[in-house]
């Protein structure tokens, strides 16, 4: 029970980091390898407005969704509208938004250097002991977790019962045919790019409460962002949620049962194995 | 008309530039600096390296600059990120001999970026006065790279302060046999455990749990949940500092009731207190200070003035001081030749914020703090190879 618990709540993080790149990629067809700074970014809004104001992160998130969206979305429009509108396929696409949002993490870990310097951020919120079925947990991850549960709760509900969910589902399967049916790619593609770094700063200023960061660790979250949305299938909420339950328990079965040591084989062996039986992902779709 | 205010602009361009020369080209003393300021280890270095540098030059330059022979020549700083990369710092050290041609360069932050970057440092000849290398090969190296100086100890020296301590706390009946040990799989924490491990067995200590994890670690709740369950007396951690930070936040978490906490890199930042604040008192950290003298208390005064931020309770100091060691070689020996100041190192003992430096024939320091115990929200040293004004070390107490 123990282990189900601390696995699901550590799964719910995972699902934080890695719902925002699953819209961006998925949707927006832009591998923006500068999402764990924007996770950063949020992380130290929160860690700023606590520090400076002693406003609760739970309240910051409603601050930084809407400036990430916006910050977000003006970096779809000037920066990456005109790769897309210049790529001949999608993987020239793909190569140059790696590319370029390469350049864009070193640009955001650079700009947020000179803003709050090198050091830790980090600081005490809700870390109280919370007991579940007889089990302390730390109060700040659970809380963590339940928001991890209402945002992808939500973004489920959103894209498969909403007309513009639909519209984005449909740019996310076939983007070509999307424009035939009268979905305006372009607008949507920026909204979701937008909307996924939204949900990344608000899972950052989430994760800040527990976790110690710095101005320089964004890319270890793009990565475990990365693997998670490959299991899970590019572009599918759902992968996306089971894939990061699925990392947090393995890495909690191994951590508890096994050796803690092994928390990180463990994941990149499943990774391999996804990879390697079912190359789409597992929500995936085959592509042809 | 447009040709004479033209003419103006330029004499008055002129006229800047030569006023503003003869304090910054001319008669300057070029310092090259290289160390992370990206990368995983730009955190401990924005906190124990780049103020020290910046307040260093700040003071030099406040005293009209370093004594070189009988002129007073300002310091004038190089810096360059090696985005925590070897490869890096490695290029930076060998631009900053061959492009930017320094007279002298400190030497980088952390062990690692340190042993990649010695070999340049000896080619080309610049003395090394590391302050935040811990290794227990200093003979090798230093047989090797006869002008680089270890200032921050061993691995050996390290555990061998910890267990001390342990055993202390344990005969004055303070605490039982029981150890949980942990460590960040990384060179670092595998060194330590490695060196603690029969030095623990040795004071006849029972290491009831041990285990590793890898670094960035993102939920540590499985092997603090772990510890609690073998019921230890004292816990030790190898950790780095976020780890540090996850460990304490788990323990409180999780009510490990121990009578002795440990846990390594970041306990001594003014930031573990900033953010654990009374459930800070009585957690035991790797380094420490004499927190009560007055020459450090002046330092950490001067260094929140000019940086903005506090130093912390353990490398800072000796980074600063390794650059006072230096400064007064440069003095010393009244030249820049660096032979000349490498020699001069080797055959003084210099007086620092840490206390006297004297390295011995391996360029070895060897007196330096090992433990360090919160107490009433100071860093105090508790246990150390030699070094005056450690404090005695108290009982964890409970959490709250």
């Amino acid at each position: 029970m123990d282990i189900v618990i601390t696995g699901l709540v550590l799964g719910g993080t995972y699902a934080l980091i890695a719902m925002g790149l699953n819209l961006q990629y998925g949707v927006a067809r832009i591998m923006n390898l500068a999402n764990g700074e924007i996770l950063v970014a949020g992380a130290f809004a929160a860690f700023w407005f606590w520090t400076a104001a002693q406003l609760s992160p739970l309240l910051t998130i409603f601050l930084v969704a809407p400036v990430a969206y916006v910050v977000n979305w003006l970096i779809y429009v000037i920066i990456l509208r005109p790769l897309v509108r210049r790529a001949k396929s999608r993987g020239q696409l793909e190569v140059d938004a790696i590319l370029t949002t390469f350049g864009l993490g070193f640009v955001a870990v650079g700009l947020m250097l000179a803003v709050m310097g090198g050091d830790y951020f980090s600081y005490s919120y809700l870390s109280v002991p919370v007991m579940l079925f007889g089990e302390p947990y730390g109060l700040n991850r659970i809380v963590a977790f339940l928001a991890a549960v209402v945002i992808c709760g939500a973004l489920y509900l959103w894209l498969n019962r909403s007309r513009a969910g639909l519209a984005i589902r449909a740019i996310a399967t076939a983007p070509a045919s999307a424009r035939l049916v009268g979905i305006d790619v372009p607008r949507l593609s920026a909204r979701a790019f937008a909307l996924g770094g939204a949900v990344t700063a608000v899972g950052g200023a989430l994760i800040s409460t527990f976790l110690t960061l710095d101005a320089s660790t964004g890319v270890i979250f793009t990565l475990k962002a990365l693997v998670i949305v490959i299991m899970g299938g590019v572009g599918d909420v759902r992968g996306t949620i089971v894939a990061a339950l699925l990392l947090g328990l393995l890495e909690t079965f191994v951590a508890v049962l096994i050796d803690p040591g092994l928390t990180l084989a463990a994941a990149y062996l499943l990774f391999v194995l996804i990879l390697l039986f079912r190359p789409q992902g597992l929500f995936g779709r085959r592509t042809t | 008309m447009k040709r004479r205010t033209l003419m103006h602009l330029a004499a008055a361009a002129v006229a800047i530039a030569a006023a503003a020369a003869p304090a910054l080209a001319q008669d300057a003393l070029r310092i090259g600096a290289v160390g992370p300021k990206t990368g995983p280890l730009a955190g401990g270095g924005a906190v124990t390296f780049w103020p020290n540098v910046q307040l260093w030059a700040a003071d030099v330059n406040a005293r009209g600059g370093i004594n070189v022979g009988g002129t007073m020549r300002p310091v004038e700083i190089v810096e360059y990120d090696d985005q925590t990369n070897p490869g890096e710092t490695i290029k930076a050290v060998q631009r900053l001999a061959t492009e930017d041609q320094v007279d002298f360069i400190l030497a980088p932050y952390s062990t690692g970026l340190n042993l990649a970057a010695a070999p340049i440092f000896d080619r080309f000849g610049y003395p090394m006065v590391t302050h935040t290398a811990t290794t227990d090969k200093v003979a090798e190296l230093s047989a090797q790279f006869p002008n680089m100086f270890f200032s921050l100890g061993g691995a050996q020296g390290i555990a061998t302060g910890v267990v001390e301590v342990l055993t202390g706390l344990r005969d004055r009946g303070d605490i039982g046999n029981r150890v949980a040990m942990v460590n960040v799989a990384d060179a670092f924490g595998i060194e330590l455990a490695g060196a603690a491990r029969p030095q623990l067995e040795a004071a006849g200590f029972e290491i009831v749990y041990e285990t590793s994890y890898p670094l960035g670690t993102q939920d540590l709740s499985p092997i603090m949940k772990g510890a609690v369950a073998a019921t230890p007396d004292a816990f030790v951690a190898w950790s780095y500092p976020p780890d540090t930070f996850a460990l304490t936040e788990q323990a409180v978490i999780e009510n490990l009731a121990v009578g002795a906490f440990f846990t390594a890199v970041g306990t001594s930042f003014p930031g573990y207190a900033g953010r654990f604040a009374a459930q800070a008192e009585g957690v035991l950290g790797v380094g420490g200070v004499h927190a009560d003298g007055a020459a450090f208390q002046e330092y950490a005064a001067r260094h929140e003035a000019v940086t903005g931020a506090k130093p912390d309770f353990w490398a800072s100091a000796m980074t600063y001081s390794t650059f006072q060691v230096l400064e007064q070689a440069i003095e010393g020996a009244g030249t820049t030749d660096r032979a000349a100041v490498a020699q001069y190192i080797k055959d003084n003992a210099f007086e620092t914020v840490i206390g006297t430096l004297d390295y011995d024939e391996n360029n070895n320091n060897p007196a330096f703090w090992t433990v360090g115990q919160w107490q009433g929200g100071v860093f105090k040293g508790v246990a150390s190879t030699g070094r005056e004004g450690a404090v005695d070390v108290v009982v964890k107490p409970a959490w709250q």
